[in-house]
């Protein structure tokens, strides 16, 4: 019956499709309204759901999904002679997301391709080079921290697009909170630079070889990565006909 | 899933050369700072020779907003081109995780409120992939959302070519410009009751139907607008002095624009037809009939006659948008799903806009459980399955994507906007440097950006 256990023991007791790895636990969540810090007279109050991003998707992937994934593989595979990282160690896993469609041949499908982190420019230059893939354009990095995703818990998503083909596709990277470096794709894809550094900026992951790594958007001196979810959105009171509307982050939440 | 396992010693804070590489410490030359010495000493040693770094910005009228350039120049020309931002930063994406996903639409029009009803539509988009409604969305409500995106970027390439005139003087240019705005403005204020800052175009349509005798008002306005246009191309396109200002200014070629990942008119103007109402069409463009202007020159004299020319495709989209209004007059403009659709029927009241007032005592006078529903839906919002979603829209000024990201909560999880601005103007140091000082201004307008939209 109780698959979770109330303790909140994430990760074990989730069971991912059979076939699928594991899944990503990125937050747990308590209780069945989402409204805390009320006496709970409901008896949901125990309830704990797992919260998990969607599990790699299995072959076939569907549209042009499966010959990008197999020209990647075989590019990373010839790559190792030269002391690249093969498909299985630089591939993570592969997800796609049908966003309710029927196939992945509908606009909506996106292919998700979870990158190992110290591999990631070697990734993205096959993307770019090889003459079936042709991924010239990287529309920039945007980080996401889930805290609750024990040791990777900040994310960097690269999206790449090609001109070429009339393909879009995104890289998800994790790095661990206490080690947060990825590796810089600015040799690849020298329009990472800004992104980059506002990633670094916002969230704190250190992009190792980046050409000059400083803050972009925040005054150089600031304390802190403000898009961490650890990070506290800040606000007063305001006072407006009478009533006082607390700050935003101190209202009462349904998530 | 476990962390990768990497046994390197962790590297000091803010560490960025490649592990390993040791020996690149010792060419990088080291300056010591102490006292109450001057940064002035330090250069003079580093360099040992004059050099002159012009701060231009961040006040400065002609930096399109708060926009700072540190310019070293060696008479006339420019040596080294740096842009400095970030002196807008409002935190807009941190505080859209705090808000409700429709919510989120008011805080991302005030981005790049030159262009506010791209930001609405591309983040609607992207919710709307999220809840996998993508295929539900009403005929015309997504004809609204692609005239009222046309007629935005007639208004935000008027701006762009006005102010640029202005900076270079010519104020005809400007005046021009920014009446033929006013006639668009005033068509999106009858629609959405609001000049910028719309929050007009909601997850699941647009939060209210164009009013009564709209496309009448709008034919007429257009008809001002294409006057306008001819005008201003009259003015500028074959004015001697204007040309010697711009052509061979700012030059970026497709390799640059490539690496750079600069898009829109600027990447158009090396001879790409890139453009995603074309690549990777959404609300229907790959019904409409309409070209990319492209051209050679890659400079800015380019990008202007490219800009004039979208503004006439986006008058031939508008027409053919407006047809298509009148034949679906009296269709829902949002999304049947009730547990989704906004449940607001706005009209203009004395107050301003809010709810009209037979809306109101229809839902507070028939059912309670409507009441109960409407309330939940407003306060609470609707849930959004966990998942990650990317969406791109043509933006004035290149590709905009949204990355949104969600818990299965009522509030985005993360909102990421990629600012065409915020990317492009990575390219003013190629732009700008070993040009002349009056150059800067130019090819800084011809990249048009908007920092509302560059900083967030």
């Amino acid at each position: 019956m109780s698959e979770v256990s109330p303790s909140g023991d994430q990760g074990s007791a989730v069971q991912p499709p059979e076939g699928a790895a594991t899944l990503e636990v990125v937050e747990v969540k308590r209780g069945m309204f989402g409204a805390g810090g009320s006496g709970d007279t409901s008896g949901y109050g125990g309830l704990v759901t797992p919260i998990t991003m969607p599990a790699a998707s299995l072959r076939p992937y569907g549209s042009w999904f499966d010959q990008v994934v197999d020209v990647l593989s075989e590019v990373l595979n010839e790559g190792t002679a030269t002391g690249g990282p093969g498909f299985d160690e630089a591939v993570e896993k592969v997800v796609v997301d049908l966003h309710s469609a029927d196939s992945a041949d509908a606009r909506q499908a996106e292919l998700t391709i979870h990158v190992a982190r110290e591999h990631v420019a070697a990734v993205c230059q096959a993307l770019r080079d090889d003459q079936d893939l042709r991924f010239e354009l990287s529309l920039g990095v945007s980080g996401v921290h889930y805290p609750h995703d024990a040791g990777r818990e900040l994310h960097a998503v690269y999206h790449l697009a090609s001109i070429t083909h009339s393909r879009r596709l995104r890289l998800e990277v994790a790095a661990p909170d206490e080690y947060p470096h990825i590796p810089s794709t600015t040799s690849v894809y020298p329009s990472n630079d800004w992104h980059e550094r506002e990633t670094y900026d916002f969230f704190g992951i250190v992009f190792d070889g980046h050409p000059a790594l400083t803050r972009i958007e925040m005054p150089d001196d600031w304390v802190g990565h403000p898009q961490r979810k650890d990070y506290p959105l800040g606000g007063i009171p305001v006072e407006y006909k009478g009533a006082t509307v607390p700050p935003p982050d101190t209202r009462r939440s349904y998530s | 899933m476990s962390a990768p396992t990497d046994h390197r010693p962790p590297p000091a804070p803010h560490a960025t050369r490649p592990a390993g590489n040791e020996d690149m410490s010792s060419t990088v030359r080291a300056f010591e700072a102490y006292g109450d010495g001057d940064w002035d000493d330090i250069a003079r040693e580093a360099i040992g020779e004059e050099r002159i770094v012009v701060n231009m910005g961040p006040q400065h009228p002609s930096t399109h907003g708060v926009l700072r350039l540190m310019l070293e120049i060696d008479g006339e020309t420019v040596t080294e081109a740096r842009a400095g931002i970030g002196y807008l930063h409002t935190g807009i994406e941190k505080n859209m995780e705090f808000r409700t996903w429709t919510q989120g639409t008011t805080f991302c029009t005030r981005m790049d409120y030159v262009a506010p009803l791209f930001q609405e539509a591309a983040y609607c988009l992207a919710v709307e992939k999220l809840l996998g409604i993508t295929d539900d969305i009403p005929e015309r409500a997504s004809v609204i959302r692609v005239l009222m995106m046309e007629l935005n970027r007639i208004a935000s390439h008027l701006v762009c070519l006005g102010t640029g005139g202005n900076e270079m003087g010519a104020t005809t240019v400007m005046t021009i410009g920014f009446t033929a705005r006013e006639e668009i403005l005033r068509l999106f204020e009858a629609v959405t009751g609001l000049r910028m800052n719309h929050a007009y175009i909601r997850p699941g349509g647009v939060a209210v139907d164009t009013p009564e005798g709209f496309t009448t008002q709008a034919r007429a306005a257009l008809k001002n607008v294409r006057g306008y246009l001819k005008q201003l191309g009259d003015l500028m396109l074959a004015n001697p002095i204007f040309k010697a200002r711009l052509t061979n200014v700012g030059v970026l070629n497709l390799s640059g624009c490539m690496a750079l990942a600069v898009t829109g008119p600027v990447l158009r103007s090396t001879g790409l037809p890139y453009d995603v109402r074309k690549d990777n069409p959404y609300c229907g463009y790959e019904t409409y009939d309409f070209d990319i202007p492209t051209s050679k020159g890659a400079d800015c004299y380019d990008r202007v006659v490219l800009r004039i020319e979208e503004c006439y495709q986006s008058l031939k989209i508008i027409e053919q948008a407006m047809e298509r209004l009148d034949r679906t007059e009296g269709e829902p403009v949002m999304v049947a799903d009730k547990k989704i659709a906004w449940p607001a029927q706005l009209a203009v009241g004395g107050d301003g806009q809010g709810n009209s007032l037979e809306h109101i005592k229809k839902i507070m006078g028939t059912s309670m459980e409507a009441l109960i529903h409407h309330f939940k839906l407003v306060t609470e919002g609707f849930r959004v399955p966990v998942g990650q979603a990317w969406q791109t829209v043509e933006h004035p000024r290149g590709e905009l994507g949204v990355h949104v990201v969600s818990d299965g909560g009522t509030r985005p999880y993360r909102a990421h906007f990629r600012d065409p601005s915020f990317n492009n103007l990575q390219a003013t140091s190629v732009m700008c440097e070993g040009g002349q000082v009056a150059d800067v201004v130019v090819a800084v307008a011809s990249l048009d950006p908007v920092l509302g939209g560059v900083d967030r």
